[in-house]
């Protein structure tokens, strides 16, 4: 979002100091150069301005606020995984609330019954959904698109009855409540804020491990096998091993997500992870923007806040919402919000390169 | 023994039920290719629907045939409004727009008629018939009727009527049935009329057994699901063989295995599709895909 209003700043920036026709070399004067480095910059810029926003917002912000908007980054990173596997290997989750749940679960039972510090069970937590995510990944792979869409359902069903059946472990329907990691002396934050920065801190490190990810060799196969197998497969590309290693992934980053549930919410029960978790996280991505960069951070802002604004009109208003919007989504925009910030931005770089064309 | 046969037939009824959903379900799949994820709630929506033509003094049966009726009117409406300009997209495409639907017909469902759970009548009376020490309850055989009945009707309709000989082409082969005059969009429509007044029937069967509210069908859904990987998704009497043996595996696995008890059944679907699909893919009664990349 915030992406988009920065370009029209720019472009604003652009028009004003309009560079006369013969000079033809690099600008001469210092503010020419500002402009040109700003707008040639300008993704560097508004990322800068967005992260200086977020780590400003929770001194502004009451502690109602700042639990929604680590809330929003909680979804924000379990979003990443299920658009690393849906946006970009084309494989289709229903049941990405399940593996959120082995991390909130896994997180809970090892801060309640192992009585762990809580940084150690974030890489756990993670670990944990990755390898069950690698076990479903098999089947998986044998599958196409819509029988893993099957599986998921089943799966993301089965959980919620499973964590009621083991009670000694999981605390069965009445959940297990713990205490809240609190912020270390030295920094002077509050809970909340505190709870806000760790999953700042966790949702930079996922976005830049997705970003690092897709730019190597193995983003560009995730998008050749989910762009054609048959191609992927002659340019030596094993499709089964790669749909069951995005899968795993998208499970770690589910599992990852759990955890910070756990920590933001301090309770878990078995009715927090229904299967409308998974269908809330599947229509968040779809809006947010399939295969984009910030379509994660955009369905996360979605999920969070259209129910909690709609809610008052109508408890069914999120799910007509929702249920809407996707349908949507796929007849006019198939890549969400981010792509049509996406365009924006296009359009914008095109009307400049345009200038510079007619400068030349 | 008895006790035994006792659960099987209660494992047959709950099958019959699923076998219903799930014919719904290949019946779209092998016109569309689609696998409709709303297809449950389709049929929720319809028993919603029923429920008011009784609340407001019709009989059962009168009401039945209007839900009927107005299912076939909406499904063939979903297709052309909904479906058609989605048509021929990519698999995720698809499953994306049927999972919107369904969130946007469970939510609308709720809208109108609110979540509190009503009771809705049960045709059949009560009472059994009794032999052995097993008694057969006069609502299990309704279920069997009905849903014997729709399945007979449907294969007249396909076997011996131009317009079902019409629908088999298009799910054969829609480009060459375009080609010798049938009009495939209508056909498709159709389809989707039929299938869910078929689902519908499956509804409200299953609304007297547990109640009405919006989320009723979800676990339905996933034993139809399963039922029809089981029976194969491209073959109609795989639906209903598969509904029954669903049925039957589910509840002997509830009432006999500890471990797995009343609660965990929900299990049951989960494995049979991962079983099917790690062993015989296209399952039972489905002709295996051949694939020429």
């Amino acid at each position: 979002m915030s992406e988009s209003t920065e370009a029209t700043e720019t472009t604003r920036a652009v028009d004003t100091p309009e560079p006369a026709k013969d000079e033809r070399p690099a600008p001469a004067t210092p503010r020419d150069r500002l402009v040109a480095f700003t707008v040639r910059n300008w993704r560097w810029i508004a990322l800068g301005v967005l992260l200086l926003t977020a780590v400003w917002a929770p001194f502004q912000l009451v502690p109602f606020r700042v639990f929604q908007f680590t809330m929003v980054m909680v979804y924000a990173v379990a979003l990443l995984g299920l658009n690393l596997l849906t946006g970009h290997a084309g494989q289709i989750s229903l049941g990405h609330g399940a593996f959120f749940a082995v991390g909130a679960y896994g997180t809970a039972v090892m801060m309640f019954h192992w009585e762990l510090p809580y940084p150690l069970t974030l890489p756990l937590a993670a670990a944990l959904a990755f390898v069950i995510g690698l076990a479903f990944g098999v089947p998986a792979t044998r599958l196409r698109g819509l029988y893993l869409a099957l599986v998921t359902l089943a799966i993301a069903i089965f959980i919620v009855p499973l964590l009621k059946r083991f009670e000694s472990v999981t605390g069965g329907s009445m959940g297990l409540t713990l205490e809240k990691p609190s912020a270390p002396a030295w920094t002077g934050l509050a809970p909340d804020q505190w709870l806000y920065f760790l999953a700042l801190a966790v949702t930079i490190l996922a976005f830049v491990a997705v970003r690092l990810l897709l730019r190597s060799r193995v983003g560009r196969a995730l998008h050749s096998v989910r762009d054609s197998e048959t191609a992927a497969e002659v340019m030596g590309v094993k499709p089964a091993s790669y749909k069951r290693l995005a899968f795993a992934w998208s499970a770690m980053f589910a599992g990852a997500a759990g955890c910070l549930y756990t920590w933001t919410i301090g309770f878990v029960s078995p009715d927090s992870f229904t299967v409308n978790l998974s269908i809330t996280l599947l229509a968040g991505i779809v809006v947010g923007g399939l295969g984009s960069t910030w379509g994660p951070l955009l369905g996360g802002l979605f999920v969070m806040f259209v129910p909690s604004f709609s809610q008052d009109i109508n408890k069914a208003a999120p799910g007509v919402i929702f249920g809407l919007l996707i349908i949507a989504v796929m007849y006019v925009a198939p890549t969400g919000l981010a792509g049509l910030a996406g365009r924006a931005a296009h359009w914008f770089n095109k009307t400049r390169s345009n200038r510079i064309l007619r400068k030349g | 023994m008895a006790d035994f046969l006792q659960t099987v037939i209660g494992g047959l009824s709950a099958g019959a039920i699923y076998a219903s959903l799930a014919l719904a379900l290949v019946l779209i799949y092998q016109f569309t290719g689609i696998v409709n994820f709303a297809q449950g709630e389709l049929a929720m929506f319809a028993t919603y629907v029923a429920w008011t033509f009784i609340d407001a003094g019709l009989s059962f049966w009168l009401a039945l045939v209007l839900t009927l009726a107005i299912s076939f009117i909406g499904g063939m409406l979903i297709e052309r409004v909904i479906i058609r300009p989605v048509e021929g997209a990519p698999e995720l495409t698809l499953v994306i727009v049927t999972v919107g639907l369904f969130i946007f017909i469970n939510a609308a469902a709720g809208w109108i008629w609110s979540f509190l759970i009503k009771d809705f009548p049960n045709p059949f009376p009560d009472g059994a018939l009794r032999a052995g020490g097993v008694s057969l309850g006069y609502s299990t055989l309704g279920v069997f009727a009905v849903v014997g009945g729709v399945m007979g009707l449907l294969y007249l309709l396909f076997r011996y009527t131009k317009v079902g000989l019409g629908m088999r082409a298009v799910a054969t082969n829609p480009e060459s049935a375009r080609l010798v005059g049938i009009r495939v969009g209508r056909t498709l429509a159709l389809g989707w009329g039929l299938a869910a007044m078929v689902g519908a029937v499956s509804g409200v069967l299953v609304a007297p057994l547990l109640f009405l509210e919006p989320n009723m069908m979800g676990g339905v859904l996933i034993y139809a699901f399963a039922a029809a990987t089981l029976g194969g998704f491209d073959s109609p009497l795989g639906a209903v063989v598969g509904g029954l043996i669903v049925g039957v595996a589910e509840t002997l696995a509830g009432s006999y295995v500890d471990a797995i008890g009343s609660d965990l059944k929900i299990g049951v679907p989960l494995a049979v599709i991962l079983g099917v699909l790690l062993l015989r893919p296209q399952g039972l009664f489905g002709r295996a895909a051949v694939e020429r990349a």
